[in-house]
């Protein structure tokens, strides 16, 4: 018996987390939040790749590694900790997932392999599915699709892009398709892209599995889920060190205030806090990887949203541990408390989540 | 992440299920105990009292001859003499806690006491005092803290004099649990007044019917949990119901205290209270509607439920870095206690909520729910949260050991 990562699986996490530290400072990150670090961000982006983190979910049958959910979760938290600006969830998390759970055989010989060598980046949008806002929604009428997606994640420089219809129907675009009409959507987290998509009449290839059964796509919002909570309990984890680091050299009544017991309290706080969400986060991958749907989309749901509520609660203190210095952007703690606040609301806020999780238990009649 | 704990152990759980089976739900009988009267909702057993009857000392003889209680501790000290098994273990606690078998018995004597004496105590003090303790046969109460000794314990003051052969003891004591219950007490003593603090302390056992010793009941917030205050006048004990030596009394409570720390707070224990919760609020209803339909109460019930996941799944990780030596938990145990006892206390604070006036019934009103354990365990566990080590304490030690924040400085008061 053994719980926690493995020793690959850290290793791989260490990888990522020092790749960031030796290429993404806060200098670095806010050339980057600032829209002028375009090259930067390349070069960042292909560095990750290179540690191989496109290929983790892909099967190996198909050219990738083939390992499991909790694997990726490792890497989502090194991507949390060091506020990776690069894409991940959607593009090597959700869209691998999707074709690898709901394509036919032939969809995935032709497309996974192009995740694996890098020649085809996918970004995916579930937002609809998980909760429409305003009047966005998707319908395929004779093989076009039309509507609008809000929040389409990882889909700026992709070359197709997933979406799915308010039935779970999983279905391909191209991301340069003349009737689609694209924009970045300005967030407060600089260090990740949403799209909001207009189709007219675009050509759309459906999953075919998807279309058949429904779990296709909850399975593909579970690990999304799962992957979201990963990143924010890396993001915590990173603002809780920032915090006490900071605590240990910053002076006032000439005494470190980390010696007051008002603050020892926030970060103790906060550590107690986080401390138990390794674990449930960790679960939750793992019985993504072995457990019936059933058990594991409840980890997923109680994942998301306790990290959600957790991750919150950190960041504000965090900041607050800071004083001034963390409202400031010269320290840039902005970063984290931005990311963990998206994460946060995407594929479903925790009010959702839970609800999602009481029906899962039959709790609501 | 590997949760198999091996084929090697399919027999014994399947040995541990076919006993849990049989005891499914039984009833645990102390005619003459009446602490244990909210026992059971304090330690998540079942309310549901439909199974076979046992007397309580007959329970704990069987446990131990099956090897479901005090399964490490040596035969002749009247254990089941078996090897430490984490994994066993687990098995036990997961096995009694899903088919709802009462727990053995716990308390003092047994959870602080006897893996005292195992470490520190002299061959015949072990003898003399385990097995009975095991058997229930000898309660234990905790002599620790005193009026000016909560937080600051190492200031106790009550004094010990070694005179012609005996302890002469003097003082007072306070929180005692179960004090008017137990024939013994282990108590921490100032035998050596010139020493330092913390090196001045004696750990010693006291005979609750010496001459000089007065009990005072201690009335506490839910009006059943039994403290007492406890004054000792020229108490006097015979030299050899020392533990260890003179001046270790420190050392010796402090081997066994992150132990009681870590039981205040037992993940299979609030995951049945959250279980009897959810039937709660799926049976009460408001204006005809059950109260799990209400959006606001749900919502609520769903928050609690995630964190009791968390730390369900965390103490699958601490049971992992004990099998595991290389793995490092080090802040992961530190937190149990401020965390388990928190969580507790909102979880019975839900339930009061969602019953609203019907929440407010205590003892033995007609229309009381679930005996009025809610209340008892809402207000137990914010005891619970005080004592034990307060949890201000408790982020004290995690914030200067766990994150090694720097210690409050020291203030000198010149008097």
């Amino acid at each position: 018996m053994y719980f926690g990562l493995s020793e690959e699986q850290e290793f791989f996490q260490d990888n990522v987390k020092k790749f960031l530290a030796d290429n993404a400072s806060i200098d670095e990150i806010r050339k980057i939040a600032s829209g002028e670090g375009q090259d930067l961000q390349s070069e960042i982006f292909q560095g990750i790749i290179n540690l191989g983190i496109n290929a983790l979910l892909v099967p190996e049958k198909y050219g990738g590694l083939g390992v499991g959910l909790l694997h990726a979760v490792a890497i989502s938290q090194a991507l949390g900790n060091g506020v990776g600006p690069i894409p991940f969830s959607g593009s090597y998390v959700m869209a691998p997932l999707a074709i690898n759970l709901g394509g036919s055989e032939s969809q995935k010989e032709e497309l996974l392999p192009k995740i694996v060598s890098n020649e085809t980046r996918f970004g995916i949008g579930l937002s609809e599915f998980v909760g429409a806002r305003e009047d966005a929604g998707l319908e395929i009428k004779n093989n076009k699709a039309s509507g609008r997606a809000l929040f389409v994640m990882d889909a700026e420089n992709s070359d197709k892009i997933i979406l799915a219809t308010k039935a779970g129907v999983l279905f391909l675009i191209d991301s340069k398709d003349k009737n689609l009409t694209a924009s970045r959507l300005t967030t407060v987290d600089k260090t990740r892209t949403f799209q909001e998509l207009i189709l007219d009449k675009v050509d759309c290839e459906i999953l075919e599995e998807s279309s058949k059964n429904i779990e296709v796509v909850k399975k593909v919002v579970d690990a999304g889920r799962i992957i979201l909570a990963a990143d924010t309990l890396g993001a915590s984890e990173s603002m809780i060190e920032k915090a006490v680091a900071y605590s240990k050299e910053r002076k006032q009544f000439n005494r470190t205030i980390g010696s007051f017991q008002a603050v020892k309290h926030m970060c103790a706080e906060m550590a107690a806090d986080l401390e138990p969400c390794y674990s449930l986060v960790w679960q939750a991958a793992h019985s993504f990887d072995v457990d019936s749907p059933i058990e594991s989309r409840l980890l997923a749901c109680q994942a998301k949203s306790h990290l959600s509520e957790i991750g919150k609660s950190v960041s504000k203190k965090a900041t607050e541990v800071h004083g001034g210095m963390g409202f400031t952007d010269l320290l840039g703690l902005h970063y984290w408390f931005k990311r963990i606040g998206l994460n946060r609301q995407i594929l479903g806020a925790p009010e959702i989540v839970r609800e999602e999780a009481a029906e899962i238990q039959g709790f609501n009649q | 992440m590997d949760l198999e704990f091996g084929s090697e152990y399919d027999d014994f759980t399947k040995d541990v299920q076919d006993f849990c089976k049989e005891y499914s739900n039984a009833i645990i009988t102390n005619a003459n105990d009446k602490k244990f009267e909210m026992h059971d909702a304090l330690s998540g057993n079942s309310n549901e009292k439909t199974g076979k009857v046992v007397n309580r000392s007959d329970w704990q003889r069987l446990l131990i001859e099956k090897g479901y209680f005090a399964r490490s501790i040596p035969k002749e000290y009247g254990g089941y003499g078996g090897e430490p098994d984490i994994i066993k273990s687990r098995i036990i606690a997961t096995e009694f806690s899903k088919n709802k078998v009462p727990n053995a018995m716990g308390g003092q004597g047994i959870d602080m006491l006897v893996p005292t004496l195992l470490e520190w105590g002299s061959e015949e003090q072990k003898q003399k005092y385990i097995k009975s303790t095991l058997h229930g046969e000898t309660i234990w109460c905790q002599g620790y803290s005193e009026p000016n000794a909560g937080s600051d314990l190492a200031n106790l003051q009550t004094k010990g004099e070694l005179v012609d052969g005996n302890w002469v003891i003097n003082g007072q004591k306070i929180w005692t649990s179960t004090a008017q219950f137990s024939q013994m007490m282990f108590c921490l003593i100032r035998t050596e007044p010139d020493a330092s603090k913390h090196a001045g302390i004696s750990f010693i056992l006291i005979p609750m019917d010496t001459p000089g010793i007065e009990i005072r009941p201690l009335v506490d917030m839910t009006l059943k949990a039994g403290f007492n205050e406890v004054f000792f006048d020229d108490v006097t004990v015979p030299e050899e119901n020392l533990v260890a030596k003179r001046g270790e009394g420190w050392s010796v409570a402090n081997s066994v205290l992150g132990h009681e720390r870590g039981s205040l707070a037992n993940p299979n224990a609030t995951m049945n209270r959250l279980n009897t919760l959810i039937n709660l609020m799926k049976e009460e209803t408001i204006d005809g509607r059950r109260l799990i339909d209400v959006p606001s109460y749900r919502d609520r019930l769903l928050q609690v439920q995630g964190k009791v996941m968390a730390v369900q799944a965390h103490s699958l990780r601490l049971l992992s870095s004990k099998i595991n030596p290389n793995q490092n938990v080090k802040l992961g145990g530190m937190i149990q206690k401020l965390v388990g006892t928190e969580l507790r206390h909102e979880l019975e604070g839900l339930a009061i909520d969602i019953m609203g006036e019907l929440g407010t019934l205590y003892e033995d009103d007609p229309n009381v729910r679930d005996g009025g354990s809610w209340q008892f365990t809402y207000m137990y566990f914010l005891g619970l949260i005080i004592g034990g080590g307060t949890n201000q304490i408790q982020k004290n030690i995690i914030s200067e050991r766990g994150l090694g924040m720097p210690r409050e400085p020291k203030v000198t008061v010149e008097v």
